[in-house]
């Protein structure tokens, strides 16, 4: 072997997390706690209009009156929601001035993150915002799309310009009642991507968001809203880094996607939020609610890649509304270390042929636990619906659990339901096989790795598949001896 | 409910049932808002002012019950009648092995020893209907094989209901004791004589000593103003095997809670049912598989018919603890919605801690295959009659492993009767 056991463990110890440095940028940041005068406080910030004033108001008496859930199969220390500072901006950066202007520390930052604001993002076609904190920095790319109708902007500009728009479809696939975190997100969310596809538009570049909580103390909270009008379609990318601090830091967001008659959209994740250190200290708390709804021919597809997080809790879903509509969810949840994942979907079946699909594939390694929880509902007049779910689960070592939650509930007799599941390992004679053939152990659990979640990686767009089968080998390194 | 005043305080087994009372009152009856039973509700049954504890003994003729008895072979016979032991109908024994009562078992002092070691030890100690049979449960089946010994024939086990009681709770409480090497062969049926409401909560706990067998076969085909709650909590040990076959075709709600225990290497436990419904009838199969020791296996098979408004629910839930590796559990449960009313909701669950495991569910929601019944139909079979065929093919992978030649027979005519046809042949 090229190199040594020590150099090797050397290695691993810096690689843990290699997203987990933090900017030195200014920041306007607002005291820690909630209360009705904090939202008031955000939402004169953002200078947005009376009707989102009450709009958050009218959510934060809702969050008020609601207890923070406890069903899912995580335990963690419960935020203390008075501790956390709901707004921090970047000082310098101004949304009204271009590319050229920003917050030079803020492009090193970016360079770091392997996101580039400029040229090279061109060559690769992908519009890009940039989330810090709470404030979008840059949205690149606006006027290209703007030549066709498509509108690609901060959420909190949009409410400004666009307010028919929003006040028309938010909160309409997740209202403010929704459950706790989405409550708790309606009322503080600072910012977040608003984008629109005209009818019949075909977007002719991968949208993307960029998500980074870089202030200690902070709690992030983006809402992302996403229409896709008649027959348009879109792919839409979203990526996540957090630098890596002791305490745990709180990310609640709220994604929702409306695709009207004919529309398709694709929504792709890498989650890569901090997933504390290898003792189980510090690392994001990811409490997500992501929901879609189809109408008629409309199309939903749902992929995502889980390796970051202390713990998660999301459920991506599809409301299938529209007759013959499609949802899809492509899922790998890595958990290693102390890590704990709650993840899985929801497809709610509503009208006549109506199809969905489910492949979700959980690796657990170290101590962790992985849980996949979904629920495939076919109500009385859903007539012909469809649904094929997949859930496999890999274990590596004896410390870790792989636990699965399918709820399937059939009111109709025309539904066709699969369900299927098988939990595994790594087999000792897959791994004599590869090192026979000269393939050293770590390299060759990254192949059946690979091999075990290609049917979900090859949903992800170009670009995005590659930095997923690298995240996926740095979150397994060193978890099998 | 003042129950404490009909407690005998002189009964042996008196600080079980008191603490047993105690967590009840805290508990009370489930509510849909626990996981357990989010899909079945227990309101319309608390409503019913149920007598707890008949008043007097009704006696039943042999011949007008003869037809609820597998009376085709020569069985021990435990029956019960509102609840009380009726000796007149019953054949039990002490030759060799103990067929008899659970009040004698609790009460006579030469079973103290093996009550001491084996009474409530596995039954749950905050579940509350478990709890409630504890505290309340006056009778039922006591059953002890010693070692290398297995009965001469099968043993069954009855409850007749009658109408003397406008409503009526039973609380049946059975121990089974299956020692190292031994084998028995019970098939349990409740069976409501009137169309008064009555609901059983009913007990059976099964210790599986050493390479003993085990085979449990549960009727439940009852009319539609009976319910059944029934909680089964079987403790295994090294190579023994337990099979326990559920046939659920008639009551009102029905709630089967069966629970298996691995305490040891190299164990087998299989459970299958078939459930056909029809008209409003509910039934809620709560399955556990608990592996604790390296080695085990278990297989679960349940598949459902659901016609009518009838609501079905699967839960099966298997655990594999961090030292059980080398376990292999397979679960399929395969449901056929028959009508536009009847739904089903099904929870197949995995919690996995070890990692050299095989584990896999299956579960499938469908409809018969309309190419299959034209086939039948082009071939002449009505088409009632190709449905019914089809629909026997789809349960018979449960009715293959029935080891009694006339409980299969009999199961078979059940079946054809709920179906509505008379195909003129066994399978």
């Amino acid at each position: 072997m090229a190199y040594t056991e020590e150099e090797l463990k050397k290695e691993l110890e810096t690689k843990e997390y290699e997203y987990g440095f933090y900017t030195d940028i200014e920041s306007d940041t607002f005291p820690v706690g909630l209360s009705e005068e904090i939202v008031i406080a955000i939402s004169k910030k953002k200078e947005e209009p009376e009707w989102m004033t009450l709009w958050r108001l009218e959510a934060f008496r809702i969050w008020e009156s609601m207890e923070e859930p406890t069903w899912a199969n995580v335990h963690y220390e419960k935020p203390d929601f008075q501790k956390i500072s709901y707004y921090s901006a970047p000082k310098s950066a101004d949304p009204n001035k271009t590319l050229d202007d920003v917050d030079p520390d803020l492009l090193e930052m970016y360079r770091k993150l392997g996101i580039s604001v400029d040229e090279q993002k061109k060559l690769q076609n992908v519009a890009v915002d940039i989330v810090v904190d709470s404030v979008s920095v840059a949205t690149t790319f606006k006027k290209t799309l703007a030549e066709k109708g498509i509108i690609f902007m901060p959420i909190s500009e949009a409410i400004k310009e666009h307010p028919e728009l929003v006040k028309k479809y938010i909160g309409s696939v997740v209202p403010q009642k929704d459950n706790f975190y989405a409550a708790l997100n309606s009322a503080v969310f600072t910012d977040g991507s608003f984008c629109y596809i005209p009818k019949g538009v075909r977007c002719p570049m991968e949208l993307s968001t960029y998500f980074r909580i870089n202030q200690a103390g902070t709690g992030q909270f983006e809402r992302t809203l996403l229409i896709a009008d008649e027959d348009s379609y879109v792919s839409y990318l979203e990526g996540c880094t957090a630098p890596s601090r002791d305490e745990n830091q709180l990310h609640a967001a709220v994604v929702e996607l409306i695709a009207l008659d004919g529309a398709e959209i694709k929504y792709s994740t890498v989650q890569n939020w901090f997933p504390g250190n290898s003792e189980g200290k510090g690392g994001v708390y990811n409490f997500v609610t992501k929901r879609a709804i189809c109408e008629k021919n409309a199309k939903v597809s749902w992929t995502q890649v889980e390796t970051g997080s202390a713990v998660t809790w999301k459920y991506p879903s599809c409301i299938l509304k529209g007759d013959n509509s499609i949802g899809e969810f492509y899922s790998i949840a890595v958990t290693n270390n102390y890590q704990q994942a709650d993840t899985g979907t929801k497809m709610v079946h509503l009208g006549k042929n109506t199809k969905s699909t489910i492949i979700s594939k959980g690796i657990s390694a170290g101590k962790s636990q992985n849980s996949y929880r979904g629920l495939v509902q076919v109500n009385s007049r859903a007539d012909g619906a469809r649904n094929f779910s997949q859930c496999d689960s890999l274990l590596m070592g004896n410390e870790c659990g792989a636990h699965t939650f399918p709820y399937i509930e059939a009111k109709n007799k025309t539904a066709m339901i699969e369900h299927e599941a098988t939990t595994s390992k790594i087999g000792e004679d897959q791994i004599f096989y590869c090192n026979q053939r000269g393939i050293p152990t770590e390299k060759a659990i990254a192949l059946i790795v690979n091999g075990f979640s290609k049917e979900v990686l090859n949903k992800l767009p170009m670009e995005f598949a590659v930095e997923a089968q690298k995240l996926l080998e740095i979150s397994l390194e060193g978890s099998v001896g | 409910m003042a129950f404490e005043n009909n407690v005998d305080v002189e009964h042996p087994v008196h600080d079980v049932r008191m603490a047993a009372i105690k967590n009840f009152e805290e508990k009370g009856f489930p509510s849909k808002k626990e996981e357990a039973w989010k899909y079945t509700s227990l309101n319309s049954l608390q409503k019913i002012d149920f007598s707890i504890f008949p008043k007097e003994e009704n006696a039943l003729e042999y011949k007008d019950v003869k037809r609820y008895f597998i009376h085709e072979i020569d069985t021990y016979k435990i029956v019960f009648v509102d609840g009380i032991y009726s000796s007149y109908l019953s054949e039990t024994t002490h030759d060799g092995v103990d067929i008899c009562l659970m009040s004698a078992a609790l009460t006579k002092p030469m079973y103290k020893q093996v009550i001491d070691v084996y009474f409530n030890k596995i039954a749950s100690k905050d579940e509350s209907l478990t709890l409630l049979n504890t505290a309340f449960s006056r009778e039922g089946a006591y059953i002890y094989i010693p070692k290398n010994k297995m009965p001469k024939k099968p043993i069954e086990i009855l409850h007749f209901s009658t109408g003397n009681e406008a409503s009526l709770l039973l609380q049946p409480r059975n121990l089974i004791i299956v020692e190292e090497n031994a084998e028995v062969q019970i098939i349990e049926r409740h069976q409501s004589l009137t169309s008064n409401d009555i609901l059983t909560n009913a007990v059976t706990e099964i210790f599986a000593a050493k390479s003993a067998i085990v085979d449990f076969y549960k009727i439940q085909n009852d009319n539609e103003t009976a319910s059944l709650i029934d909680n089964t909590y079987i403790d295994q040990k090294d190579k023994s095997l337990v099979k326990v076959h559920t046939f659920s075709f008639g009551g009102k709600l029905i709630r089967n809670n069966l629970n298996f225990y691995q305490n040891g290497e190299y164990i087998d436990s299989t459970m299958k049912g078939v459930t056909i419904l029809g008209e409003k009838q509910h039934v809620d199969h709560h399955t556990l598989v608990h592996h604790i020791e390296p080695n085990c296996e278990s297989h679960q098979d349940y598949k459902g018919i659901y016609g009518d408004s009838s609501t079905g629910v699967f839960n099966g839930k298997i655990i594999v603890d961090k030292i059980a590796q080398k376990t292999n559990a397979f679960q399929q449960n395969n449901n056929i919605l028959i009508s536009d009313k009847a739904s089903i909701n099904t929870k197949p669950q995995l919690e996995i801690f070890a990692d050299d495991v095989k584990c896999s569910h299956g579960c499938t929601i469908g409809q018969l295959d309309e190419d299959a019944l034209f086939y039948l139909q082009s071939r002449g079979i009505p088409k009632k009659e190709a449905r019914a065929l089809l629909m026997y093919a789809f349960a018979n992978n449960v009715l293959s492993s029935v080891r009694i030649p006339e409980l299969k027979t009999r199961i078979n005519k059940l079946i054809a009767k709920k179906l509505g046809v008379n195909l003129g042949f066994d399978l």
